[in-house]
């Protein structure tokens, strides 16, 4: 592990117990994530984005376990440790100090029953406790950094008194009241409007200048990656099908899937009675895999040649695709 | 497919207003709207959460009951009609939700589902009506044999062809679409959005689509009506206000939209705060609160209805010293 890395994700393997055998819900992932920088996890429902981050976390629901692979995350003691083999008790000291994680729905993250103040306080008292005045006043620091406005009084607010904006603010000061490291943020801006979208955005890319921390973004928009990333990893029916820093992403998407999630999303501009073009299909269950390539049922380019497992390769420098017809595919367009 | 002189719109929306009692106070919803949806055109109503989108997309159909106004349905005021009159005008006009899931019964099978409103209307027999929707089944693009299986077996965007296929069975001349692709994943919208404009195409149907997402509405909308905290902000055709916003809202909606290009980020205006509380919304424009353009005289009276150009309205007092 490199030393300007602070995540690096190796042959990643999570399966879910069914009734009568399990699914691997993620297969093959690895991923590094440069320290101070923000790497996009985007996919589709069902793609396995949520449930690698689950993973990294160690908050994988009780039928999921990590079946394969290493979780290597380098902390502030600048010690290289496996995640996927710490015990819950270190787990638990390395969440919030280390790495901290918001969500998409601020509401059912947060207790309705206490003060959002004593709520973001009790994440100083878990992590070598100040104090009940020193408290009160990082959190008071805490919220005015993430602009909340009159923060004094909101300080003493429920949840429910919040706006939804307002709530995913206080999340964001939950999540780095204890400075962490490396900030996982899985849809934070889905179920907000644009406009309020476009404040946590930017609130985010402040914070993370102004405390250096390291960004996953787990997204399935593709207009956030642009916006937010420096590297995107495409994720696909449990795997990962496209990986490469942001701008070569997308000026050359090479695997069908992203060539065809990028034609397939109405752009700002776009020539008027131009039709989108739609992935055919939809994905597939995780009981009927295909064989070969996750994608080849609904990829217009699929043969019999696909229905083979496919490896992620590098078609270019630092871009790989998990396809066997990139040459051919790149010719083409 | 655009409104022409001599067509007069199916839609007329009159000073619309709908009004909710509450606890608390009195929730403006909607807020004396009128614009007009020209026959055979999808036109995008566009609004945040709270800006009355919805609300007003369910008082003109009278799935509640407006609190003041008219909405003129091919000339006929659907306020004025009695329950009877009103039942035989539902034929006509058809709405088709956002949660494909929550808005099937799960105890019915899908011919059921597709058929309900044809069998309420005493529409054909039980064969003719079972022709009718294999006929409905392939226009949304699903199978004939799809008929006797229940919305569980189907997949969101499935579910929301079969919606679309039951809100085409009367053979409606308006379809209102409430966030009818918010739910579906990108890939699947797509294939939603193609579906509606063949079908607006094919029937010659005329729709309001009601969305959040700007660039859904850009792509299939003639004409957009921009809502802020109950109030029509911008009317006109999709081209100019996409292109050229007028009102200072609009403008900051667009800028926030985050595009999927690394090479082409906007500089976005962002706009600061919320959306105020509908219960105390601020005097004068509603906007005014959040605008960086804002006077002391936008306190003062309703900005009014200020032409930008031909089909293009904003109310804004201040739209030709920003333009």
């Amino acid at each position: 592990m490199s030393g300007d890395t602070i995540l690096k994700v190796s042959d990643l393997r999570v399966e879910f117990a069914g009734r009568r055998s399990s699914t691997a819900a993620v297969r093959d992932v690895s991923f590094s994530l440069g320290t101070g920088k923000t790497l996009a996890l985007v996919g589709e429902s069902g793609s396995g984005k949520s449930v690698t981050s689950l993973a990294i976390m160690g908050l994988l629901p009780r039928a999921g376990r990590i079946a394969r692979g290493t979780v290597r995350y380098r902390g502030r003691d600048r010690e290289a440790v496996d995640l996927a083999r710490l015990s819950e008790k270190a787990m638990r000291r390395m969440r919030g100090a280390e790495i901290a994680m918001i969500f998409q729905e601020p509401m059912s993250s947060l207790n309705p029953l206490f003060t959002i103040g004593d709520q973001i306080g009790e994440m100083l008292k878990l992590h070598g406790d100040p104090g009940p005045a020193e408290r009160r006043k990082r959190v008071l620091e805490m919220l005015e950094l993430v602009e909340i406005p009159a923060a004094a009084r909101r300080i003493d607010n429920y949840p429910h008194e919040l706006s939804g904006g307002m709530r995913q603010r206080v999340m964001i000061a939950l999540a780095m009241i204890c400075k962490p490291a490396l900030l996982i943020a899985d849809e934070p801006t889905t179920a907000l409007d644009v406009t309020i979208q476009a404040q946590i955005l930017d609130l985010m890319r402040r914070l993370q200048g102004e405390l250096g921390m390291s960004i996953l973004f787990i997204t399935h928009d593709m207009g956030v990656v642009a916006e937010m990333a420096d590297d995107v990893a495409v994720m696909y029916s449990g795997e990962i099908v496209e990986q490469s820093a942001t701008r070569p992403l997308f000026a050359r998407p090479s695997h069908p899937y992203t060539q065809g999630l990028l034609v397939s999303i109405p752009q700002p501009g776009r020539p008027e009675g131009e039709r989108l073009v739609p992935i055919p299909g939809t994905v597939p269950p995780p009981h009927s895999m295909p064989p070969g390539c996750a994608f080849s049922p609904r990829c217009r380019y699929a043969s019999q040649r696909c229905d083979v497992p496919v490896a992620l390769v590098e078609a270019r420098a630092g871009h790989m695709v998990r396809c066997i017809k990139t040459a051919e595919i790149a010719a083409h367009a | 497919m655009h409104e022409t002189a001599a067509a007069p719109p199916l839609i007329s929306i009159r000073n619309l207003s709908k009004r909710f009692e509450t606890p608390r106070g009195t929730v403006h919803a909607v807020r004396d709207v009128s614009f007009d949806i020209p026959r055979g055109s999808i036109t995008g109503l566009v609004g945040e959460s709270g800006s009355g989108k919805t609300t007003l997309g369910r008082a003109l159909l009278r799935l509640i009951e407006p609190s003041d106004g008219q909405t003129f349905f091919d000339g006929i005021d659907l306020n004025t009609l009695g329950a009877g009159a009103m039942r035989a005008m539902r034929r006509r006009m058809q709405i088709i939700f956002q949660d494909p899931v929550s808005s099937l019964n799960p105890r019915m099978r899908v011919h059921e589902i597709i058929g309900e409103g044809l069998r309420a209307h005493g529409l054909g027999d039980r064969r003719k009506r079972r022709d009718m929707v294999a006929g409905l089944l392939a226009e949304v693009g699903l199978q004939p044999d799809h008929m006797s299986r229940y919305p569980h077996e189907f997949s969101g965007g499935q579910r929301q062809r079969i919606g679309i296929a039951r809100a085409l069975a009367l053979e409606p001349e308006f379809i209102v679409a409430d966030e009818s692709v918010s739910a579906l994943d990108v890939s699947i919208q797509a294939q939603v959005l193609n579906l509606l404009l063949e079908i607006r195409d094919k029937r010659n149907l005329t729709m309001l689509f009601i969305a959040h997402d700007l660039s859904v509405v850009e792509y299939l909308c003639d004409k957009i009506v921009v809502m802020y905290l109950g109030r029509a902000v911008e009317i006109g055709d999709a081209g100019p206000v996409y292109r050229a916003p007028a009102h200072p809202y609009t403008r900051a909606l667009l800028s926030a939209i985050p595009i999927p290009d690394p090479e082409r980020q906007a500089n976005r205006e962002i706009l600061a705060g919320d959306i105020p509380s509908p219960l105390s919304p601020p005097s004068g424009c509603v906007f005014r609160t959040r605008c960086a353009h804002a006077l002391e005289t936008c306190a003062r009276g309703e900005p009014g209805a200020h032409a930008v150009s031909a089909n293009h309205t904003a109310f804004c007092k201040r739209i030709e010293e920003l333009a």
